[in-house]
């Protein structure tokens, strides 16, 4: 057998897998990708294993360690309250994947995907609905509907919990972060759904004129049947690239408002509050791990998925290479 | 084409009545009271109820909307609440020139750094180069920027000694440095990827193939040819980028100090004073709407496949 005809049976063999699970072989073979997988699995396992893996609790004070450098105790020293800064930064992570994945699966997945489908399949007037609804969305400059949101939302939200609380059995709501959660969550599927959905609706609007659509209306097939057999699939590829690609915004946008005090609120710590206590000019001077631990973990997450959206880019979507 | 223009211009006075109407309602629907801000510690009802009335804040929500709109629409902006007496337009005007000349020179980092890597890399497809060249300004990205700026900070100012550490000295001011770079580098990664794209799109056309055959060095071809055509479409997208131009140094600024309007809006927001963040809203919104519509049309001057109708 020549090596063309090994190719070519490689490619049988890889014709008669779906295409993701071709996309995900031809992944494995990118090393930068596995090693973001890899580097995105320890640190998030890490964050939802918080209360196991840290060695000290968010807000437990030891004051014969106020600002004190790594040491073996304190792998990545305290801060000015004598806290662990790595225990702190693992919190923190555990923070902003709640908040991103809420984000994520309810904006883009849910509101997005569906949104765009249902606007991109039936067109007419619900098309319109949606579409002129997102430019209202869209015409915010960019953050500053999430800022607005965020800084506006928040105290009703908590007064809501507030009265949750007071009238059920629930104790401890506030406390937890529900409400910094919801609000922030909200603020950033404000901020993303219209991105998503137009992309989906641009891929359906494309793919309801293929034939293979055409043939399954024909035949009777029910509409959701053509749309979530026949489209959805279809249009997957860069709404993982999408989805990839938008947590990292998501992560940034939640430090940003961590960073101007809109975020989770303290006690419980936040990687946008650490950046800025560990961020000013005399912190720097005499505590550089205050920044060095939560801004480390920043970094990590921000890379990790923004390299592994350029190689599921490359993978996913060959033509733009 | 013309009258795709003219109804998306049309468009968008409704547009921005939406944009306006739903920051006008948030603020109203946000607990804090702009009345309670300014009076601190020393609020009684009885000293409110005044100042209310003066400020008009005691008319219904209706009213109050299309109050401020009709004279947002003959160019009065009101007067902030915060800063009694100074018309909003008096304060936001010089602290958007500052955010302007902020963003202007990030752009120009990202563009003198973009553009030539990513005509260089394209000239090196399929090598090694390419990939670990983008590679390695996606992990310049990432670095968040809170994090990059104290740490140039503390090397180049605190360290070295070579730039002075913070304030506003305009444009040309050595204290820009760090910021615009810092800023810039986020953008190198996207720019250069386009202009990659872009001139492999050219490399790939007949007449390069002719050029070459009739003798023209690399350089020539390069420069006379390539580059030139390359460029179309990156004039055309950069109009995109311009709605961004003075809304992406929010945090930036907050940062290094520099007076621009991200500080002021972030107070304004804390502070309930409502006539600023509506009339940067109004503003931001507008450049924001037009720059999208200049980009949709740059795209079907580009690809005159893209039709509108």
């Amino acid at each position: 057998m020549s090596a063309g005809d090994i190719g070519l049976a490689r490619n049988e063999a890889l014709r008669s897998q779906g295409h993701l699970a071709r996309a995900l072989s031809r992944l494995r073979r990118k090393r930068i990708a596995v090693v973001c997988i890899g580097i995105l699995i320890v640190i998030y396992a890490a964050a939802i294993f918080a209360g196991v893996v840290s060695p000290y609790g968010y807000d437990d004070q030891d004051y014969t360690v106020i600002r004190q450098g790594p040491s073996l105790s304190h792998w990545m020293g305290t801060d000015f309250a004598g806290r662990d800064v790595l225990t702190r930064t693992i919190w923190g992570v555990q923070n902003s994947l709640i908040i991103t994945f809420i984000a994520m699966a309810t904006g883009s997945l849910v509101i997005g995907v569906s949104l765009g489908l249902i606007s991109g399949y039936f067109g007419g007037r619900i098309d319109t609905l949606v579409q002129r609804t997102g430019e209202l969305f869209a015409s915010f400059p960019d953050i500053l509907l999430v800022i607005i949101l965020a800084a506006t939302l928040k105290p009703r939200v908590v007064g809501w919990v507030r009265a949750l609380e007071d009238h059920t059995f629930l104790t401890g709501l506030v406390r937890s972060g529900v409400a910094d959660y919801l609000v922030i969550s909200v603020a950033l599927v404000a901020f993303s759904w219209f991105g998503m959905a137009r992309l989906v609706r641009g891929q359906v609007l494309a793919l309801r004129e293929t034939q293979y659509v055409e043939a399954a209306m024909a035949m009777g097939s029910s509409t959701s049947r053509i749309l979530f057999v026949h489209v959805l699939p279809n249009a997957i590829s860069p709404i993982v690239v999408t989805v990839t690609m938008g947590m990292g915004v998501f992560i940034g946008t939640e430090i940003v408002l961590g960073f101007l005090g809109l975020g989770v609120q303290p006690p419980r710590p936040s990687l946008g509050v650490m950046l800025r206590e560990g961020g000013s000019i005399s912190a720097l001077r005499n505590a550089w791990w205050l920044l060095a631990a939560p801004g480390a973990a920043a970094a990590l997450l921000l890379l990790s998925w923004n390299l592994l959206g350029d190689a599921l880019n490359d993978v996913l979507n060959p033509r733009t290479r | 084409m013309g009258a795709y223009v003219l109804r998306r211009l049309l468009w968008l006075p409704f547009l921005l009545f939406a944009v306006t109407l739903v920051t006008f309602a948030l603020g109203r629907f946000g607990p804090g009271d702009p009345v309670v801000v300014m009076l601190g510690a020393r609020y009684t009802e009885e000293r409110a109820k005044p100042i209310r009335e003066a400020l008009g804040l005691d008319r219904p929500f209706a009213v109050q909307y299309v109050d401020y709109m009709w004279g947002a629409l003959r160019g009065d902006f009101g007067e902030s609440l915060r800063f009694r007496g100074r018309p909003v337009w008096d304060l936001l005007a010089p602290k958007i020139w500052v955010s302007l000349q902020v963003n202007s020179a990030a752009m120009a980092v990202s563009l003198a750094i973009g553009l030539p890597v990513g005509f260089w890399i394209a000239h090196r497809q399929g090598t090694w180069v390419d990939p670990v060249t983008v590679s390695l300004f996606l992990v310049l990205m990432s670095i968040p920027i809170m994090v990059s700026i104290p740490f140039l900070m503390l090397t180049f100012c605190l360290k070295l000694d070579l730039v002075p550490c913070s304030g506003w000295g305009g444009f040309w001011d050595l204290r820009m440095i760090i910021p615009a770079a810092s800023m810039g580098i986020l953008g190198v990664a996207g720019l250069a990827r386009l202009m990659r794209a872009s001139t492999l799109d050219v490399m790939g056309q007949d007449f390069i193939r002719t050029a070459h055959a009739k003798g023209l060095s690399g350089f020539q071809v390069d420069s006379r040819h390539i580059l030139k055509n390359a460029m179309i479409p990156i004039v055309t997208v950069l109009s995109f980028s311009l709605a961004g131009i003075f809304t992406t140094s929010f945090i930036v600024e907050r940062i290094v100090g520099f007076p621009g309007v991200g500080n002021l809006l972030i107070d304004s927001i804390f502070n309930r004073d409502y006539p600023v963040i509506m009339a940067f809203t109004l503003l931001g919104s507008t450049v924001f709407v037009l720059a999208n519509l200049l980009a949709d049309l740059s795209y079907a001057f580009i690809d005159p496949r893209i039709r509108f109708s």
